[in-house]
């Protein structure tokens, strides 16, 4: 069994993953309230509007919370216990937040970080990490 | 309004362990059966059936098994371990408006094996709303509910020392309910402290069992209770709970994660209460995991916003002196984990006054399902 990627053509994700895949880091905002949000789903919640726009947001955020996951997990997993898994709050507005990984370099693996140095409220970018034919947003400590 | 229209005339439960023999079809109708043994109402009796969406016993094999009669309503409760109190509470409205005369709730489940565990079965590809978490490896329950705990003890201070509260309150009600799957296993702090993550802040002994086994209650009305050998237990309240841009499991993405659906469920559940959260003698709350515990006193309104943690000091979930006694039979973390479904068995024990660590004289008593995931609650009274 491999890693659980995402499906780059779900109804609700895809303009989200082409996203990533080139780099960029799109929030989905209504064209109608200008209100952005995340997850992607197909109406917005403050003025019921079906159009909408996808914007690229600055990549900065700041650590919301963060979990430290140990064995058991799925199998694709094993090797990699423990590594930590973050929410990222984005700097654009409090209710945006993202479930990400906390790397030391761009293309490294998931528990490179020593969890005991993490601490909510730190500052971090994001970075595209490639999985197979994925771009998953993961995040790098801000440079100071 | 519901409000002690009806009646919880009938409990019935099968033994809780790994590995059982019997089927779950087996076993769902062996805790259905008992139930109506216990009400002293034949099966051709019932016209009324709640479950959970999750319940992998369908109604018409449950009928035939048991040879219930012509039932006229029959409906399932979404979200895994929110809905056990929602399908009573179906069943209670269908009562209460005449749609049923004998209902029947109920939840059977064969956990043990590990192929049974919902996150064990995701496909490779994700495409609904678990593409935003999984594919970074928050993988399991304890991962999801983890994330909300360090944020929740970093806004309000709380710490592991109060989780251990939770977990050592219900293990200490286990040991004296001969039913539960702990019933032989102490547990002390140091023992907590030491054990083995499984997803920090969370240890092992902040999660819930693993277990087979099965449980059922009978719902009438109150006039017919009256002709019934048991003592009433009136479902007193009942309430559902969604909260708005709330997302199951990963409710990350609104205002303030940390306000989950309980705090939804408790504003129709005290609606029209004829008592407080000061008034409970008794709470049966929903424990997959313990700061789900804290989480939910503040939901319910036992305590204020951030002074959950602090509520479990001084032994105030434990029986026989605490504040308020909760999960009086073990819970989901010491008894058995059956969705949250022994939970409501032990609120009706309390209330006839047959519990193991029965609380003197009680009352009233709230029971709760999933923090966490849309919810449903029961306030309970005799």
């Amino acid at each position: 069994m491999s890693l659980l990627l995402p499906d780059l053509e779900s109804e609700d994700g895809a303009e989200f993953w082409a996203g990533t895949s080139r780099g960029e880091l799109l929030i989905q905002t209504c064209v109608s309230c200008d209100t952005p949000r995340f997850p992607p789903r197909p109406m917005c919640p403050q003025c019921q509007s079906l159009d909408f726009s996808w914007r690229q947001a600055s990549g900065k955020g700041k650590i919301w919370s963060f979990v430290v996951v140990h064995a058991p997990v799925l199998p694709a997993y094993q090797d990699l216990v423990p590594y930590s898994v973050i929410v990222v709050e984005l700097d654009e507005s409090p209710n945006l937040r993202m479930v990400g990984n906390l790397l030391t370099r761009g293309d490294g693996p998931i528990n490179e970080i020593d969890p005991n140095t993490i601490v909510i409220g730190e500052s971090v970018e994001v970075v595209f990490k490639k999985v197979e034919d994925v771009a998953l947003p993961c995040w790098m400590r801000s440079k100071k | 309004m519901i409000k002690d229209q009806v009646v919880i005339a009938g409990i019935g439960q099968t033994a809780f362990g790994k590995n059982l023999p019997d089927t779950e079809l087996s076993l769902a109708c062996q805790a259905i059966s008992l139930a109506l043994d216990d009400a002293g109402i034949e099966p051709k009796e019932v016209d009324g059936l709640a479950s959970s969406v999750m319940e992998l016993n369908r109604e018409v094999d449950v009928a035939r098994n048991i040879g219930l009669g012509e039932i006229t309503f029959f409906s399932q409760i979404s979200y895994g371990g929110g809905a056990a109190c929602g399908t009573l509470l179906h069943a209670a409205m269908a009562v209460a408006t005449g749609q049923a005369r004998v209902a029947v709730a109920w939840r059977a489940r064969k956990r043990s094996a590990k192929t049974s565990r919902p996150w064990a079965q995701m496909p490779e590809r994700i495409s609904n709303h678990w593409q935003w978490s999984r594919p970074f490896g928050l993988l399991r329950p304890v991962d999801e509910v983890a994330m909300l705990t360090r944020r929740y003890m970093h806004e309000y201070g709380a710490n592991r020392d109060h989780l251990a509260n939770v977990a050592l309150a219900f293990r200490k009600h286990a040991n004296r309910n001969p039913a539960a799957t702990m019933y032989e296993k102490s547990l002390t702090r140091e023992e907590y402290m030491g054990a083995r993550w499984i997803s920090e802040p969370l240890c092992l002994f902040d999660n819930c069992l693993e277990t087979d086994g099965a449980l059922a209650v009978v719902l009438v009305s109150a006039e017919r209770a009256r002709d019934l050998p048991n003592p009433p237990v009136f479902v007193h309240a009942g309430a559902q709970g969604l909260p708005p841009q709330h997302q199951t499991m990963t409710n990350y993405f609104n205002d303030n994660p940390l306000n989950g659906p309980s705090w939804t469920a408790a504003r129709q559940l005290w609606r029209d209460a004829d008592f407080g959260p000061n008034d409970l003698d008794v709470a049966q709350i929903y424990d997959a995991f313990s700061p789900l515990i804290p989480l939910s006193l503040e939901g319910y309104g036992i305590c204020e916003r951030g002074e959950g943690a602090e509520f479990t000091n001084n032994g105030a979930l434990e029986w026989p002196n605490g504040r308020l006694p909760t999960n009086t039979s073990g819970g989901s973390m010491s008894e058995a984990y059956v969705h949250g479904f022994n939970l409501i068995l032990e609120g009706v024990r309390q209330l006839r006054g047959t519990s193991n660590s029965q609380v003197e004289d009680a009352e009233t008593c709230l029971v709760t399902s999933g923090e966490g995931v849309p919810t449903s609650a029961l306030l309970l009274r005799r």
